[in-house]
C-alpha cells in the first residue's frame, strides 16, 4: 500500500512560462547524471578529433595522432589473409595440375579461390553459371565441347595467354577464311556447303545440296573442320558435328558463319591475374561438369 | 519548519533492507540440503564422465561442441540441422514449468533454481564464517574492525572460490574437460574460455553473494508468469489465519484466553531468505522454499500446539477448513484436468522426440539442383542437371556412400571427378559432392520440362537407405 501521495506543489519548481489549455511547463533542471554524461561526451569528442581522422581539410582530412586510416586496415587485414594463404598458393603453383584433385586440402582451397576469380574476372563473358551465352558466341565451360582442349593445362594455357588477342604473343591463334565476303566461294557453293554442314550435324537438310556441298566442304573446309566434321582442337576448330554451337546452329547461322566467319577473342590473364590465380581458376572451370 | 513532506517529494527509491535468515532445521530444510547436493553434484560431475563413441568422436557424455557444431548427450549426438530436439527439449521444460507451478506452485523457484541453490550456498558460507542471525546482525552493525574486516575477507573468498569454480565448471560443457582443466593451469587454454569464467564468477559472486532475493523480486520475469499459472487448487505455501489469529506473545508460558495459536515468534519470518513475512498472505516475493513451515513447525512442538499453522495450502482448503471440513488430499489437488493436460502435452512432446529420435537416419542427405544454368546441353545432344549434394555421415566410421536414379527414369548418374557412383564421407563429417544427371537427346526427361525424380542414397555394407526427390529440367525445342 502506498500510504504517502507523491505531491509537488506548482509553485516549487519555475515554469518555462509556456501555457496551452492551462496546461504549463515546469523547466526542471536536467538530471545531473545526464549532464556529466553530457560534459563527458564533449571531452570525448575533442579527444577523438585529435587523435583520429577528423577534420576536413583541401587535400583530405587531419590525420590524427594515432594515425589510424580505414583503408590501412583493410590493407593490413587484406594482408593478414594472404600471408595466412602464402603457404598453399605456393603449394599450388608447384603442384603439378592434373594431380591436384588428389589433394583435398589443396583441391579445396582451389576451387574457393577459383570461384572468387572466375566471379571477378569471368562472368562478364562466360556468365555467372559459367554457361557461357548460347548462340552469341561466349561459350559455356560446363560443357564437354572445348575449342582449345578440355582438360587442366589447356584450360590453364587458353587462360594465361587467350584466344586472337594482340597482346600476348603466345596466345592461342586461328583465323576462319571470310568465304562470302571475301569471294572465295560462289554464293551457290556457300548454299551447298551449309546443306552439307547441316547433314553432318544431323539436322534437316536439303539432300541434293547437301550431295554437291560435300566436294565443296572437302575442298576447303575439311583441313580444319576435318572430314567427319569433328574439328581440330589444335586450331580452335570447332566440331560441326555435334549438339553444340558457337554462334547458333541454324541455316541462317551458319550461312553467316560460312560468308563472314567468325573471330571470337579471349583477353590473356596472365598480366592481370598472379599464377596461383590463373591455377585455381583453371581447376575451377574444369571442375564444372565438361572438364576432360 | 515545515514538515518534510511539504517541502520535498518522497523519495520513489527505497533502498534494500539486508536479510539475515535464521538457521532452520525440519523436513523441508532437509530436502532442500539434499536437492542442494544433487544439483551440484549433477552439474560439477557431468562433464566429467566419459563416454565411448569410437577413435574420431570425442569421449565425453555431455558436450556443446561449438566448434565443429555437434551436441553430444550419452548416446545421443545431436547436428546443427537437428536442432528442433533442442527446441522440442526447451518446449517440454516449458510445459513442465507449467505443470509444476500448477500443481505446487513455484517448487521451482523454492528448491531447483541455481539463484536459490547458489544462494543457499552463499549463506550457509556466510554462516559458518560469521555465525547466525544474530551474530551476523551484530557484525553488520558494528563498526569496521579487525574482526569484521577478517571475516568479510574470508566470507568473500570463499564466495570468490565458489563462483569461480561455479564458472570454471560451466566451460567444461564445451570442450574435453580434462585437457580444459590442464590448459586452465597453464595458460594455454582459450581467451573466450578465461572470459566466460571471468563473468559467470563475476555474476555468481553478485548474484549470489550480494543480489540474491533481488534477483527473484526485480530480474526474473518467472514470478509474473506464475500468476497466471495458479489456480484455486495450487498448492501453495499459506498461514492459516483463522486459526492463528489473533496472533499475541505467550503470557506465562500459554497461549492466552482468545488468542489464536500465532504467539508472534517471528521466526517464519526470520529463516525467510526473501525477507518477507508469510502471514501476509502470497505475495510476489514468495519463493515456497518451505522454510517458514519448518521454523513455525518447531514453535508449534514447543508450545504444544498442532503443526502446519504454516504449510502447504490451496485456496479451496482454506474455504473448507474456515468451514470446519477437512482438507483435500494432497492426490485431489495434483491430479485435475488441468494438470493431466500439461502432463499429457509435456509426455506427448517427449514421445515425438524419442520416436524422431529412434527414426532419424545415420545418413542424412541434402540435395540442391543446380540453377544457373538449368540444363547443358553436351556435345552428342545429352542434356544434364546438375545438383550439389551434401552428404552426412553421422557414425564414428567412415563411410562409402552410392548415389542411384531408378533404372526406369531414363536418367544417368555421374558423379564430378570420380569414376564410380560411389564416395567416400569421412567419419563425423559433410561431404560436398557435385552429381550429375543425364538424359540422353530425344528421351523423355530430356525433352520434357520438368521431371519429378528420385536420388537414392545407400552406404555401401548395411542397409542403411535414403531418397531425396528433386527435378530434372529438360529442354524444350
Amino acid at each position: 500500500m502506498c500510504a504517502k501521495k507523491v505531491t509537488q506543489k506548482p509553485t516549487d519548481v519555475p515554469t518555462t512560462g509556456h501555457i496551452w489549455d492551462g496546461i504549463e511547463e515546469y523547466d526542471n533542471p536536467m538530471p545531473r547524471w545526464w549532464v556529466w554524461v553530457f560534459y563527458a561526451t564533449i571531452v570525448w569528442g575533442i579527444g577523438y578529433t585529435i587523435a583520429y581522422p577528423a577534420w576536413p581539410m583541401i587535400k583530405g582530412a587531419t590525420p590524427g595522432l594515432l594515425g589510424h586510416s580505414t583503408r590501412g586496415d583493410v590493407a593490413a587485414e587484406i594482408k593478414q589473409f594472404d600471408d595466412a594463404n602464402s603457404a598453399i598458393k605456393g603449394r599450388l603453383v608447384e603442384a603439378d595440375m592434373s594431380t591436384v584433385s588428389q589433394d583435398p586440402e589443396l583441391m579445396s582451397f582451389a576451387q574457393n579461390a577459383g570461384a572468387a576469380v572466375f566471379r571477378t574476372n569471368c562472368t562478364t563473358c562466360h556468365g555467372s553459371g559459367a554457361n557461357g551465352i548460347e548462340g552469341k558466341g561466349y561459350p559455356s565451360l560446363l560443357d564437354d565441347d572445348w575449342l582449345w582442349g578440355g582438360d587442366v593445362e589447356n584450360i590453364q594455357f587458353t587462360i594465361t595467354h587467350g584466344i586472337r588477342n594482340t597482346t600476348h604473343p603466345e596466345a592461342r591463334y586461328s583465323e576462319m577464311p571470310r568465304f562470302g565476303a571475301d569471294e572465295i566461294l560462289e554464293k551457290p557453293q556457300i548454299s551447298e556447303v551449309v546443306e552439307y554442314v547441316l547433314k553432318l550435324s544431323g539436322q534437316d537438310y536439303d539432300a541434293a545440296l547437301a550431295a554437291a556441298g560435300e566436294e565443296v566442304y572437302l575442298d576447303n573446309c575439311s583441313a580444319c573442320h576435318m572430314e567427319d566434321g569433328s574439328g581440330d582442337i589444335n586450331q580452335g576448330a570447332p566440331n560441326l558435328a555435334d549438339a553444340i554451337w558457337l554462334y547458333g546452329g541454324s541455316r541462317d547461322a551458319i550461312t553467316y558463319s560460312v560468308v563472314n566467319a567468325r573471330f571470337g577473342v579471349m583477353p590473356g590473364w596472365n598480366d592481370k591475374l598472379t599464377e596461383d590465380e590463373i591455377r585455381a581458376v583453371a581447376l575451377y572451370v574444369h571442375s564444372r561438369g565438361g572438364g576432360q | 519548519m515545515s514538515t518534510p513532506e511539504a517541502t520535498e517529494p518522497p523519495s520513489l527509491y527505497a533502498a534494500r533492507e539486508p536479510i539475515f535468515p535464521r538457521r532452520v532445521y525440519g523436513k523441508f530444510r532437509s530436502l532442500k540440503w539434499w536437492l542442494l547436493g544433487l544439483m551440484l553434484g549433477i552439474y560439477y560431475i557431468t562433464p566429467w564422465i566419459r563416454w565411448d563413441r569410437g577413435p574420431s568422436l570425442p569421449d565425453q557424455a555431455v558436450l556443446l561442441d561449438l566448434a565443429h557444431r555437434r551436441f553430444f548427450f550419452f548416446m545421443i549426438e545431436i547436428w546443427p540441422h537437428e536442432f528442433y530436439f533442442v527446441a522440442g527439449l526447451l518446449v517440454m521444460a516449458g510445459l513442465g514449468l507449467f505443470l509444476f507451478t500448477s500443481a505446487a506452485g513455484r517448487v521451482w523457484c523454492g528448491y531447483a533454481c541455481p539463484q536459490t541453490v547458489w544462494t543457499d550456498l552463499f549463506i550457509l558460507v556466510e554462516r559458518w564464517v560469521e555465525g547466525d542471525r544474530n551474530a551476523r546482525i551484530r557484525l553488520h552493525r558494528q563498526k569496521w574492525n579487525a574482526e569484521k574486516i577478517r571475516k568479510n575477507a574470508v566470507k568473500w573468498s570463499a564466495w570468490f572460490l565458489i563462483a569461480m569454480a561455479t564458472g570454471g565448471a560451466w566451460v567444461f560443457y564445451f570442450t574435453d574437460a580434462p585437457t580444459l582443466l590442464v590448459n586452465l593451469f597453464t595458460g594455454q587454454a582459450s581467451a573466450v574460455a578465461y572470459l566466460t569464467i571471468l563473468i559467470l564468477t563475476g555474476t555468481t559472486f553478485a548474484f549470489g553473494g550480494f543480489a540474491r532475493e533481488q534477483i527473484c523480486i526485480y530480474a526474473c520475469p518467472w514470478p509474473r508468469i506464475q500468476a497466471a499459472m495458479m489456480d484455486e487448487d495450487t498448492l501453495t505455501i499459506a498461514y492459516r489465519d483463522w486459526r492463528g489469529e489473533p496472533r499475541g506473545k505467550l503470557h506465562k508460558g500459554a497461549i492466552a484466553e482468545g488468542q489464536g495459536d500465532c504467539i508472534d515468534c517471528m521466526a517464519c519470518v526470520n529463516v525467510c531468505p526473501m525477507g518477507i513475512d508469510i502471514r501476509d498472505g502470497q505475495q510476489l516475493a514468495c519463493i515456497t522454499c518451505g522454510l517458514c513451515i519448518d521454523a513455525c513447525n518447531d514453535t508449534m512442538d514447543k508450545i504444544g500446539r498442532p503443526r502446519d499453522l504454516i504449510g502447504y495450502l490451496a485456496l479451496t482448503d482454506e474455504t473448507a477448513e474456515r468451514a470446519g471440513a477437512a482438507p483435500k488430499s494432497v492426490w485431489k489437488h495434483v491430479f485435475r484436468p488441468r494438470t493431466i493436460l500439461y502432463t499429457v502435452l509435456w509426455a506427448g512432446v517427449g514421445i515425438g522426440l524419442i520416436v524422431a529420435l529412434f527414426l532419424r537416419s545415420p545418413i542424412d542427405v541434402n540435395v540442391t539442383p543446380v540453377r544457373n544454368p538449368t540444363f547443358v546441353t553436351l556435345s552428342d545432344g545429352t542434356i544434364r542437371n546438375a545438383y550439389d549434394v551434401r552428404l552426412r555421415n553421422k557414425q564414428g566410421a567412415d563411410a562409402v556412400f552410392t548415389i542411384s536414379v531408378p533404372f526406369d527414369s531414363g536418367l544417368v548418374a555421374e558423379l564430378e571427378g570420380l569414376s564410380g557412383l560411389s564416395v567416400n564421407v569421412n567419419a563425423n563429417e559433410t561431404l560436398s559432392q557435385r552429381v550429375y544427371l543425364n538424359a540422353p537427346r530425344g528421351s523423355q526427361p530430356a525433352t520434357t520440362d520438368r521431371t519429378q525424380i528420385r536420388l537414392w542414397f545407400e552406404e555401401l555394407g548395411t542397409t542403411n537407405r535414403v531418397h531425396h526427390d528433386t527435378v530434372f529440367n529438360g529442354k524444350v525445342e
